[in-house]
């Protein structure tokens, strides 16, 4: 499969993730849309070292993991990431009775 | 006396240490102790000059070098004393003058408490210590560092009573018009050392006279001389930088004497006739200082005729007899110059010892119209008073005729309208000055009956210095004496012939026929004793009036309205050039920009705390855009 089929993929599902994050104000969507556009990259990481190994295979053989590799790392950081958002949204809900993200604006100016 | 150059170090050294001794100890130094430490160490100072002057006069001439004061690359300046003719009987007036000034000092500033007498001195001995350097220096370095010490104390001298605050004004004005010559000066010095990389005076006289050498043009030599002009038009008060001098006589009489009549205002005269050479090869720059010097003589004289501050008149006498002395530098006869500033500082100086000898008997008094008939009350002082008066009208035998006819002459060779000036200002010198003796001496009392009861001959600490100036004034000029009189009779101008031996061979001889200059002295003695009866005749039965001058002596009394114009058109537009800069450039444009920043910064950051709604999305959304910007930068641009 030319390797252009996953960037699309993976822009189509960073520009959803964006646009997610964007338009929703349920504090948990907004979170799985920012899972979503880490995945997107996730996917080009993983899509590319495919082709670059089918590049430069024939000479290096131990190129192929790295990316991949490097892959694990971040699902394990946005595992961890999600447990800790979780968290906060947990104890947003029980602060502010929603999970509105425009309920948090006592910061403001 | 081979060795007496090495002791030279010691005539400014012990001043110094007098200084030291008094300024220091002024809380614990009785007033007894701190007058015989003040005095003493001008007498050491003097009795030291004394041995130099004998080993000068045997011909024995010296450059004693101590260390290096500016060593920097290519130029070396020595901290160098010079023993030579002129520098010599400098050391002489200024530290025999300087002792009897202490002297009467001592009982002339009795009434000061002690510290504020401790203080006195010690400035007093400061001015000695820098008048020393100023003379003694071998290079202008060293004398400009005189130069500035001789205006700092003349400074602090005049502001002595600083708690009136008239006499710290006339100690500003002093300072600054002395700074505004000094400037010139300085310039001066820079010049020289731009073109010969020296001050040293031998190397620069030599280099001077030998133009071919030193590459000088005539146009740096008359530039050179006119910026040294400029120094001694502030220092020896000549137009257009005397008004401080008649100012300055807010200080104590004695420090008048000393300091605005006998050594520091004759420093100017002496740095041209130490340079003596450099003047000669610049005519234009000599008729300069002849013109300036002649128009001063008058104007002072002038103005001079209506004072009736007794203090006044004096100082007003003495920017005219300084006018004198550089009308003889601007002719050429430097040794008449000299040989006046010697004279006047006996007769100045005894003058105004008198005069303060006067102020102190009359209570402080010093408005002529409220004495007269002093001479029945104080015998000494009139008797001494009444020679320094003949002295300076320029009566034979008395020293000033000498001195004065010396150039009055000189004039004449040069020029029989400068003579005719200098013979008229001459009888105006004659006639103010028996106009204030007969004011002040002869005639009724007129001052208040307190003043009357209170009258009395000063103390000896007082008459001893006058009796010796009135010795002075009267043999003074008899060093001097004119070769149509007897040959060989001017022995000063023996004395001082190496000094200006370079001048000689370059300026053309001026020998007047002996008839002429039997006639010039004719003329000029009978006018002045006519004048000065006609002074005599007129004031000597002098009443109170309260008639006011008008016309042309209002304009006398009021000093040519000098201070008024100097006042309109350089103090005045002065301060609104500072007050347009305090009201607009400091206020509106400086504050403005400062407080500008402070507003803007405000301003802005007001502004941008609205950006932080508290809204997630915006947030967003703003990180989105800012990661589109970075993509737009990394692919297009």
């Amino acid at each position: 499969m030319p390797v252009y089929y996953y960037i699309f993929l993976a822009v189509a599902l960073f520009s959803i993730g964006v646009i997610g994050v964007l338009t929703r104000r349920n504090a948990i969507i907004v979170f799985m849309c920012v899972e979503l556009m880490l995945n997107a990259a996730n996917l080009l990481l993983v899509a590319f070292s495919k082709m670059h190994y089918q590049l430069s295979g024939a000479t290096n053989p131990h190129a192929a993991g790295d990316a991949q590799i490097f892959v694990f790392f971040i699902m394990i950081v946005a595992a961890a990431e999600v447990s800790v958002g979780l968290a906060i949204i947990v104890m947003m809900y029980r602060n502010t009775h929603s999970v509105d993200v425009n309920f948090l604006n006592r910061l403001k100016n | 006396m081979t060795n007496i150059v090495q002791i030279i170090w010691l005539i400014p050294f012990l001043p110094l240490i007098g200084f030291l001794i008094n300024g220091l100890g002024r809380n614990f130094l009785s007033k007894t102790a701190t007058g015989v430490i003040g005095s003493g160490v001008i007498l050491i100072s003097f009795l030291i000059s004394v041995l130099v002057f004998f080993s000068v006069k045997g011909g024995n001439t010296e450059v004693a070098h101590y260390f290096n004061f500016i060593n920097t690359g290519s130029l070396k300046v020595g901290f160098d004393f010079q023993i030579d003719q002129l520098s010599s009987l400098f050391l002489l007036i200024i530290t025999g003058v300087g002792f009897l000034i202490h002297v009467y000092s001592t009982s002339y500033m009795h009434e000061e408490e002690a510290k504020d007498f401790a203080k006195y001195f010690a400035y007093l001995n400061l001015f000695v210590f820098s008048m020393l350097l100023l003379v003694m220096g071998a290079n202008y370095i060293i004398m400009f560092i005189g130069w500035e010490g001789v205006g700092l104390c003349s400074y602090l001298l005049i502001g002595y009573w600083f708690k009136n605050n008239d006499y710290n004004n006339a100690a500003k004005k002093a300072f600054i018009m002395n700074r505004i010559g000094d400037l010139g000066f300085l310039l001066a010095v820079f010049w020289l050392l731009n073109k010969l990389g020296t001050t040293d005076y031998h190397q620069v006289f030599a280099l001077v006279a030998d133009t071919q050498k030193s590459q000088l043009t005539a146009f740096d030599i008359t530039g050179i001389t006119l910026l040294l002009f400029v120094g001694a038009t502030g220092k020896s008060a000549q137009i257009p930088l005397y008004t401080w001098l008649p100012d300055a006589m807010a200080g104590p009489t004695p420090v008048s004497a000393l300091i605005h009549a006998a050594t520091m205002v004759t420093a100017g005269i002496y740095m041209i006739a130490r340079s003596n050479i450099l003047f000669t090869m610049a005519p234009t720059t000599q008729g300069v200082i002849a013109v300036i010097g002649l128009a001063t003589a008058v104007l002072a004289a002038t103005i001079a005729l209506k004072q009736n501050d007794i203090k006044k008149v004096l100082a007003y006498s003495t920017v005219s007899q300084l006018g004198y002395m550089f009308l003889g530098l601007g002719v050429g006869a430097y040794t008449g110059a000299v040989f006046h500033v010697m004279t006047h500082a006996f007769f100045k100086a005894l003058l105004f010892l008198g005069a303060g000898s006067v102020i102190h008997a009359m209570g402080g008094e010093q408005d002529m119209r409220n004495m007269g008939g002093l001479k029945k009350y104080m015998s000494i002082t009139h008797i001494t008073f009444l020679l320094g008066c003949l002295a300076i009208a320029g009566m034979p035998p008395f020293s000033g005729f000498f001195s004065k006819d010396e150039i009055l002459a000189g004039a004449f060779a040069k020029n029989p309208v400068l003579w005719v000036v200098g013979v008229l200002t001459a009888f105006m010198t004659a006639f103010y000055m028996f106009r204030l003796y007969a004011m002040t001496f002869s005639g009724k009392f007129r001052g208040t009956h307190d003043q009357e009861h209170h009258l009395h001959e000063s103390p000896a600490a007082i008459t001893f210095p006058l009796i010796i100036l009135a010795i002075l004034a009267v043999i003074g000029g008899w060093i001097g004496i004119p070769e149509v009189f007897m040959h060989g009779g001017h022995r000063l101008e023996a004395f001082l012939e190496p000094i200006f031996a370079q001048s000689n061979v370059i300026a053309e001889k001026h020998e007047l026929p002996h008839s002429t200059e039997y006639i010039l002295m004719a003329i000029s003695v009978a006018g002045a004793l006519l004048t000065l009866l006609y002074a005599w005749n007129k004031f000597s039965k002098y009443e109170k009036s309260e008639e006011v001058e008008t016309g042309f002596g209002k304009v006398l009394a009021n000093k040519w309205y000098v201070d008024e114009l100097y006042d309109s058109i350089i103090v005045r537009p002065l301060r609104s050039l500072a007050a347009f800069f305090n009201n607009v450039v400091e206020k509106n444009i400086i504050d403005g920009f400062v407080n500008g920043v402070g507003k803007a910064v405000n301003y802005g950051s007001r502004q941008i705390r609205l950006l932080q709604s508290g809204q997630v999305g915006t947030y967003v959304l703003l990180m989105v855009f800012g990661m589109l910007v970075l993509f737009i930068i990394q692919l297009f641009l």
